[in-house]
């Protein structure tokens, strides 16, 4: 991964530093909450329902064994033994006390990481595809892009008070695993005719009250330019954005008033003005290239003889090998995903010695390589398939072999009314109740790939616009009830899921969704996954059947 | 005389102003002047044939494109931030240098606070009014805060990766 040196680590010094004095000002009295917040909001530290909840950045999801071992250690110090990773690509404790913000932020930079603009009207963490540098798909490494825009958007001068949160999301490979067309910006990269690199660049796709997939406003987008086009695009928001109603302030609001072809009409004409100033120099990018440490990987076959042989032997490590293994570039190697679902667990949430497992296992079996996914799970994305054995025998054993990735169970779901002072509904136990509804494994995998995200509010933190089945907490006097609904999608097929009927309660949900997949099941052509099937029927069957003792 | 922190050759000072901020509503005392764009469209080639220096106020929806054919003869662009988090005035500050190599003063008034103060001097706003008391040593301070900067901006420092050559 990328090896920060002494200028970027510097810079995060600089920051824990000054974040310090603020909260010592902040503690001395010296300034009010009012004050502060403004403050304590550009180090991502949340005041929510219970505590301080503080928003670590995972830069585009990449993290080394070390640095997991620090986030396991504040888990421990000061939070209650755990922590929660985000959609983002992040990691949240949901438990600190402002007096311990600076002893976190100052270990944190110690190895290299931060809170910086993990809240606030900002460039928030760029987030990437987690099989980045291992999957055969990818024409490019996208985290050398991913890179180069975390430096470009860290504490910059012009875009640090946009009218609203900003999030950028970048992608090399077909298959698209980081929600591109749902971000204020998705980047896609492609190889042009002539054999060049380019982005295609989504704007102004977003969930929350008003979602949309986003349209592409420039098809190929030559590589070296990405910055200046980035400038261009954030400095008409910046400008244009609206500001007098913050669910009216995201970009996706000025893209669709506008039109796309006016919006991008006015990039262009930016663009043209910023010139290539703007742009990083092919030198950096390279320096950015060469900081990846290469992967070394040993010239194998791919099979393995003791793998073959411990799945024969072992039905548990056969169906994790089913379900949470990905095709590796290379022969002989895998992508193991590790499932933050257990059946009854809070979706994304890793124990302090969970944590130290994995950061264990990455060391020793897999090049000293984590990833976070934006369906909150881990990844250790380069192990050889000899060493899947001991790596699903060390998860088990801690907790975390749950073989459901991209199964029913392997659910996204927002903190909700346990945690959040936003939400309207809880979330987590909605989730919990669902995975033990379909807790059979042979179901579940017969059932096949359905992704459902629960949402505890309109804010759409837990994605439920594009859940093959979404979710969302609403409050009818004061009784939590949830809107279901069909059809979204968040990958390259991205569409935003259509309601199916009247809110339900929370004791009716998880049944509910049992009757979805009776109807699919039955419904269900050769090879379609639910969403298939969902978009080859339409929603009546379904309606029909979950409405149906309402007649 | 009031005063304001002055940025002048990479030191931060309290400098008396000899401007006086005049809202649409007042009469227009003697001396210089700093009025709103509105204002200075209707009274300023009057208020320049004076003799004064004239400075306009930008509020955020005003476009600093409306100034192109005014910039060489104010002496003070003050960019209006209302609230600390309306963001228009740094995209404003930063066309005034880069674009149209504004070389009077660009004066931050309003909800004007030292965390700032390290993006305000990025853009090219070299006069602050601050709203929290800060001191000129305290101003300094926070602009100074990080060693390094990883963007291009209207303070031609060295960015990161140029740094790195």
């Amino acid at each position: 991964m990328y090896q920060y040196d002494t200028l970027d680590k510097e810079f995060l010094a600089d920051r824990a530093a000054e974040f310090r004095e603020q909260v010592a000002r902040r503690l001395a009295g010296e300034i009010t909450e009012d004050q502060f917040k403004p403050i304590r909001l550009m180090n991502g530290l949340y005041l929510q329902l219970h505590a301080y909840m503080l928003r670590v950045a995972i830069p585009y999801g990449s993290l080394n064994p070390v640095q997991l071992r620090v986030l396991a250690d504040i888990g421990r110090k000061y939070d209650k033994g755990y922590g929660h990773f985000t959609t983002r690509q992040n990691l949240q404790f949901h438990w600190i006390k402002l007096a311990d913000t600076p002893e976190i932020l100052d270990a944190l930079a110690a190895v290299d990481m931060h809170a910086i603009q993990t809240s606030g009207n900002c460039i928030r963490n760029t987030t990437s595809d987690p099989y980045a540098g291992a999957t055969a798909e990818e024409i490019d490494d996208p985290r050398v892009w991913a890179e180069a825009i975390r430096q470009w958007s860290s504490l910059h001068p012009e875009y640090s008070f946009l009218p609203r949160k900003f999030k950028i999301a970048i992608t090399a490979a077909a298959k698209d695993r980081t929600a591109a067309k749902v971000h204020d910006i998705g980047l896609m990269l492609r190889r042009g005719r002539d054999g060049t690199m380019g982005f295609e660049v989504i704007v102004g796709g977003g969930l929350g009250r008003t979602p949309y997939v986003g349209p592409t406003i420039k098809e190929f987008l030559p590589a070296n330019r990405l910055l200046s086009y980035l400038d261009a695009i954030l400095r008409v928001f910046n400008r244009h954005g609206r500001r007098d109603n913050k669910y009216k302030a995201r970009i996706k609001i000025l893209v669709s008033a506008l039109g796309a072809a006016e919006f991008a009409r006015q990039v262009e004409e930016e663009w043209a003005k910023v010139g290539t100033v703007g742009d990083l120099p092919d030198t950096e990018i390279a320096r950015i290239r060469g900081a990846f440490a290469p992967t070394a990987f040993d010239t194998l076959i791919n099979r393995s003889e003791a793998f073959e042989a411990a799945k024969a032997a072992d039905p548990g490590l056969a169906r994790f090998a089913r379900n949470n293994l990905r095709e590796h570039k290379r022969a002989g190697y895998t992508i193991v995903e590790i499932s933050l679902k257990g059946i009854g667990d809070t979706p994304g949430d890793a124990t302090s010695d969970q944590m130290d497992v994995v950061a264990d296992l990455a060391e020793r079996y897999g090049q000293n390589d984590v990833r976070v996914t934006h369906e909150q799970n881990l990844v250790l994305p380069h192990v050889k398939l000899d060493d899947v054995p001991a790596v699903y025998a060390a998860l088990k054993a801690a907790g975390i072999g749950t073989p459901n990735i991209n199964l029913i169970s392997d659910i996204i779901a927002c903190p909700g009314l346990d945690y959040c002072a936003l939400a309207n509904a809880r979330a987590i136990p909605i989730a919990q109740d669902i995975a033990r509804t379909f807790a059979d494994q042979d179901r579940a995998e017969l059932i096949g790939e359905l992704k459902i995200k629960i949402s505890g509010c309109i804010n759409a933190c837990g994605h439920h616009h594009v859940g093959h089945i979404g979710i969302l907490g609403v409050d009818k006097k004061g009784e939590e009830f949830y809107q279901l609904t069909l059809g979204g999608s968040g990958a390259e097929d991205a569409a935003v899921g259509s309601a199916l009927g009247p809110a339900l309660p929370a004791d009716r949900v998880a049944p509910a969704i049992d009757i979805l997949v009776d109807v699919y099941l039955r419904e269900r052509a050769e090879g379609e996954r639910f969403l298939d099937t969902f978009r080859r029927t339409g929603v009546t069957p379904f309606k029909e059947a979950v409405y149906a003792d309402a007649h | 005389m009031p005063t304001r922190i002055k940025l002048i050759d990479g030191q931060f000072s309290l400098v008396e102003d000899p401007f006086t901020h005049v809202s649409d509503d007042q009469d227009l005392p003697r001396g210089d002047l700093i009025i709103s764009l509105t204002r200075f469209q209707n009274e300023g080639e009057r208020l320049l044939s004076e003799g004064r220096a004239v400075g306009v106020r930008l509020e955020p929806a005003e476009e600093v494109e409306v100034l192109a054919y005014d910039l060489a003869r104010l002496a003070v662009v003050a960019v209006a931030f209302p609230k600390f988090n309306d963001g228009r005035g740094y995209t404003a500050a930063r066309l005034l240098r880069e674009r149209y190599d504004f070389k009077g003063e660009v004066r931050a008034v309003g909800d004007i606070l030292r965390e700032q103060a390290g993006f305000m001097v990025r853009v090219g706003i070299d006069a602050f009014e601050p709203a929290d008391g800060s001191t000129p040593e305290q101003w300094a301070h926070a602009a100074h805060r990080q060693r390094h900067v990883y963007q291009r901006a209207a303070d031609r420092r060295t960015p990161a990766f140029a740094e790195r050559e």
